[in-house]
């Protein structure tokens, strides 16, 4: 297999010199926003790779490895840089390195172990849903907060922590495998992502009504596994390549015609990392590239695949749109989940200071990095406040999550909704 | 020297929280945007919250005998905040706040860190404008623009950053706390410090308060691009313009290297096949004189064989800028570095440089793009290189050398807006002479008579 810049960091140079260090970067790094140090901006970061490949530093000096982690790989810096350099990979390259020479910490092993083994996993977050009372008491039906001992795991975990319900049944486990419709326009296989799985089975289950009133043939593979993002942004490439493996047999397997997301990461992951992870695997690379042409948001796949059929029920909502960076940044996609808002009757689309802004969750940084993290959020809260909107709404169940969170401690009233559910309440109004 | 001792006394002054000392938080002030300059890793990083500390910084460092690195965001182009000796970087960007926007004295009075561009929000509240507009104004602080005097594409109508400042609060090597100048349109007391201060690049004392002057936003504006078969028309162009005493906010240049590199990436629909291009935008409060200068400006380019387009619309506005935008990320794509160089020629002297930097490139078989601000002579020479490939990078060398002789010999200098820092130290004495180094010299040891501020920068303080 050829040489990436996962597998030798010798290989990063190429990618490492194209940086003028011009700092365009800073202007939109929403951790270099909160902290105003130099490492934690893209620039800072490559400066370190160029550090380590000239030997001035070592990859597990314990504050490079630090500040290494500190990134939210939101690619935004990417989106501002002039010299097209591509820091996913350096990011990602530097992380596998370090996790090479580090070896991945007993616990995050563990957890990346579990999602390797789809059916282990399924069970342990059952398991957990079960029990998720030990760890975090009910506040009302769909939320709970932690109870104090998870105090010491986290500064996040205080009093005005919040997450979503875990459900007891998964999405997959609730929905046939197969959603058949006469005379499909088109066949897909809906990629769930694991956040609609156990958190958000409601976004899967309007998600299928969109699709049956657009007459599409859905199919839900139950071995599809988690995207792979999770372990591929803590450096852990080995697992991530092996996920990818396995959902690309998944997908060879059922041959669908499309395959559409709802969630910005895990879109993301499947058309533009998979390709990246599996260069010159001589069979998985080509397989990579092939559904990579395939893959779309849900918006995309409304709006340029097929022929969308426009709900007619009213939705009276004032509703704001934020946009999810690996939707927005990696995907390409913010104009589709807007065009379809607006195509809603009844609804008002208003755009807040920054709908670009990341919202402060990059997966596990919010726990990791909580008051950096909590900084970020709370400027996207007083954002959404400021609108005035009933609904805020977008196109990926992590975010949700955070916007969740960050409406809840800084006293928003504003619902967190996607996109998805608002074309479906459309539908559903429609009689 | 900087021990432990150093060290927690930087604690005391700024907290242990405002104290960098890990070698991979410092490796990230080694460097700022300049490139093919030396790299140092200071010895420890501090994030002054105000004055006072700085000037107790500056005691520290007198004492210790360690040198002092004032730093803004670190898009200088020219090497101005690099720790050439190690030493401290005083970081300024968490002295950040806007402290008032006086909109009936026309002024607005800030601290060191503030981004160019959040100070322009701010007073576009009040229908204000601060001109000053370096391509980095979304990143860099006023801070380090003022001790760079840095410049913009509005230099031409408004002026460069030393035309907006009224007023500073400065610590002196020496730790005094030095303040002059105020709200005043007029002010002539005592020698002129403005002059003086702006673009002394952090050699002569710290910054931490600026008063800056505001204009009105101009109500209208009018945009048109021009192709020229001929780099001698677009040139005369440009002088004709001014000479009908038409003076437009922005006029641009692109040669044909960039423009059909600029096609290539960005496929902006731009003829390929033309030898310049020239992007005009005229603005003002009234909408009549703004016609008028629209009208002139489009005169001229028919007479000088120009083909032009008028943007109609904010729209069609934004697609003629956005060739101009798309000319670094274009040219940056091409090869792995960019040197970006500033060398600036009287405006009738236009047409010469850039006949002169085309056979440069060529003798050194060198891919050059030129483009920048057409209306002000001064050039963007960019030139694409690999910097691993070692007989490119000799090339480049020499190259550069003969850029800047020829732009001396155009009556040119050797920088318009990116600054002297290290990397231009050597030709100074090519502009200035042997007297005006010495001059500098003795401006410098006069106010830091230790040589602690940002020492191997701008002034060459040997032969």
């Amino acid at each position: 297999m050829a040489k990436t810049v996962f597998d030798d960091l010798e290989t990063l140079k190429r990618e490492l010199i194209r940086c003028m260090k011009c700092g365009n970067c800073m202007a939109v790094c929403p951790i270099y926003n909160v902290e105003k140090k130099e490492s934690s901006v893209a620039r800072g970061k490559i400066a370190l790779g160029e550090a380590v490949l000239e030997d001035k530093i070592n990859i597990d000096d314990e504050t490079l490895v630090k500040l290494i982690f500190n990134c939210l790989v939101c690619k935004s810096c990417m989106m501002a840089c002039p010299s097209g350099v591509r820091f996913d990979r350096i990011i990602l390259g530097l992380r596998s390195a370090i996790a090479k020479k580090k070896g991945i910490p007993f616990i995050k092993k563990a957890l990346f172990g579990l999602l390797k083994n789809p059916e282990l996993f399924d069970k342990g977050m059952k398991a957990f849903a079960t029990m998720q009372g030990l760890f975090f008491k009910k506040e009302d039906e769909k939320t709970r907060t932690p109870k104090g001992f998870l105090k010491q795991f986290g500064k996040r975990f205080d009093d005005d922590f919040v997450l979503p319900e875990l459900t007891k049944e998964s999405f997959r486990d609730k929905v046939n495998e197969v959603m058949d419709v006469q005379n499909p326009q088109a066949n897909v296989i809906f990629f769930t992502g694991c956040s609609v799985n156990y958190f958000y089975p409601e976004v899967g289950q309007d998600l299928l009504y969109v699709l049956k009133r657009n007459n599409i043939k859905v199919i839900t593979p139950r071995n599809q596994n988690c995207c792979g993002m999770p372990v591929m942004v803590h450096g852990d490439i080995e697992t991530a390549r092996e996920l990818a493996k396995k959902n690309l047999q998944v997908f060879e397997s059922f041959n669908p015609q499309y395959i559409v997301t709802v969630c910005g990461s895990c879109g993301s992951a499947l058309k533009h990392e998979y390709p990246i992870i599996l260069e010159g695997d001589t069979v998985y690379e080509k397989k990579a590239k092939k559904w990579a042409e395939k893959i779309y948001d849900i918006s995309t796949f409304l709006l340029k695949i097929i022929k969308f059929e426009p709900p007619k029920g009213k939705v009276e909502l004032k509703v704001t749109y934020h946009d999810s960076c690996h939707l927005k940044k990696s995907m390409k996609v913010f104009n589709e989940p807007r065009q379809l808002l607006k195509m809603i009757p009844g609804l008002t689309l208003v755009e807040m200071k920054k709908p670009d802004a990341c919202c402060g969750s990059g997966g596990s940084y919010h726990l990791t990095h909580a008051d950096t993290a909590l900084k970020i959020t709370q400027a996207k809260a007083e954002d959404i406040k400021q609108t005035q909107a009933d609904v805020v709404c977008t196109g990926c169940p992590a975010c949700m999550m955070e916007l969740f969170e960050g409406i809840h401690r800084w006293d928003g009233k504003c619902k967190v909704l996607h996109t998805v559910n608002l074309l479906a309440e459309s539908y559903k109004k429609e009689a | 020297m900087i021990d432990s001792n150093f060290i927690s006394k930087c604690k005391n002054i700024f907290g242990a929280e405002n104290v960098l000392t890990e070698k991979a938080d410092l490796i990230t002030y080694s460097y700022d945007a300049t490139p093919g300059i030396p790299r140092e890793i200071p010895g420890v990083v501090v994030f002054p919250e105000n004055t006072k500390q700085v000037q107790e910084m500056i005691f520290l460092a007198r004492q210790a005998k360690v040198p002092i690195y004032p730093r803004g965001a670190g898009t200088c182009l020219s090497g101005g905040p690099v720790p050439l000796n190690k030493g401290v970087v005083i970081s300024f960007q968490k002295m950040n706040k806007i402290i008032e926007i006086d909109p009936d004295n026309l002024t607005a009075t800030v601290q060191p860190g503030v981004i160019i561009a959040d100070l322009n929000n701010a007073v576009s509240k009040y229908g204000l404008l601060y001109p000053p507009d370096p391509g980095s104004m979304a990143t860099a602080t006023v801070g380090g623009s003022v001790a760079e005097n840095s410049g913009g594409l509005r230099g031409l109508k408004y002026g460069v950053t030393k035309h907006y400042i009224m007023g500073m609060e400065i610590v002196l090597p020496t730790g005094e706390i030095f303040r002059y100048g105020g709200k005043t349109v007029k002010n002539v007391t005592a020698y002129d410090f403005t002059s003086l201060f702006v673009g002394s690049e952090g050699t002569l004392g710290i910054i931490t308060e600026i008063i800056c002057k505001l204009i009105p936003t101009p109500k209208y504006r009018k945009s048109m691009i021009a192709f020229f078969d001929k780099l001698e028309d677009a040139g005369k162009t440009v002088t004709d313009i001014v000479r009908a005493h038409v003076i437009p906010a922005t006029l641009e240049i692109m040669d044909k290297v960039t423009i059909q590199t600029v096609e290539n990436y960005a496929k902006a629909g731009l003829p390929t096949d033309v030898e310049a291009l020239l992007l005009i935008e005229v603005d003002g409060m009234g909408k009549d004189s703004v016609e008028w200068e629209a009208e002139n400006c489009i005169e001229i380019i028919k007479n000088n064989n120009g083909k032009f387009k008028i943007a109609e619309t904010d729209q069609e506005r934004d697609s003629l800028w956005a060739a101009r935008r798309a000319a670094l990320p274009a040219l940056a794509q091409v090869k792995p570095a960019t040197i970006l160089e500033d060398a600036t020629v009287p405006r009738t002297k236009l047409v010469d440089m850039l006949v002169s930097i085309q056979k440069i490139a060529k003798k050194y078989n060198l891919l050059i793009g030129t483009f920048g601000h057409a209306g002000d002579g001064n050039l963007h020479p960019t030139i694409l290189i690999d910097p691993l490939d070692k007989d490119e990078m000799e090339r480049l060398h020499k190259a550069v050398d003969e850029i800047f002789d020829v732009a001396l010999s155009f009556g040119g200098t050797l920088s318009g807006e990116h600054g002297i820092g290290i990397a231009k130290l050597k030709y100074l004495k090519d502009e200035i002479g042997r007297s005006g180094v010495e001059t500098m010299r003795r401006i410098k040891q006069a106010l830091d008579p230790d040589n602690i501020l940002n020492p191997g920068k701008l002034v060459p303080m040997e032969d």
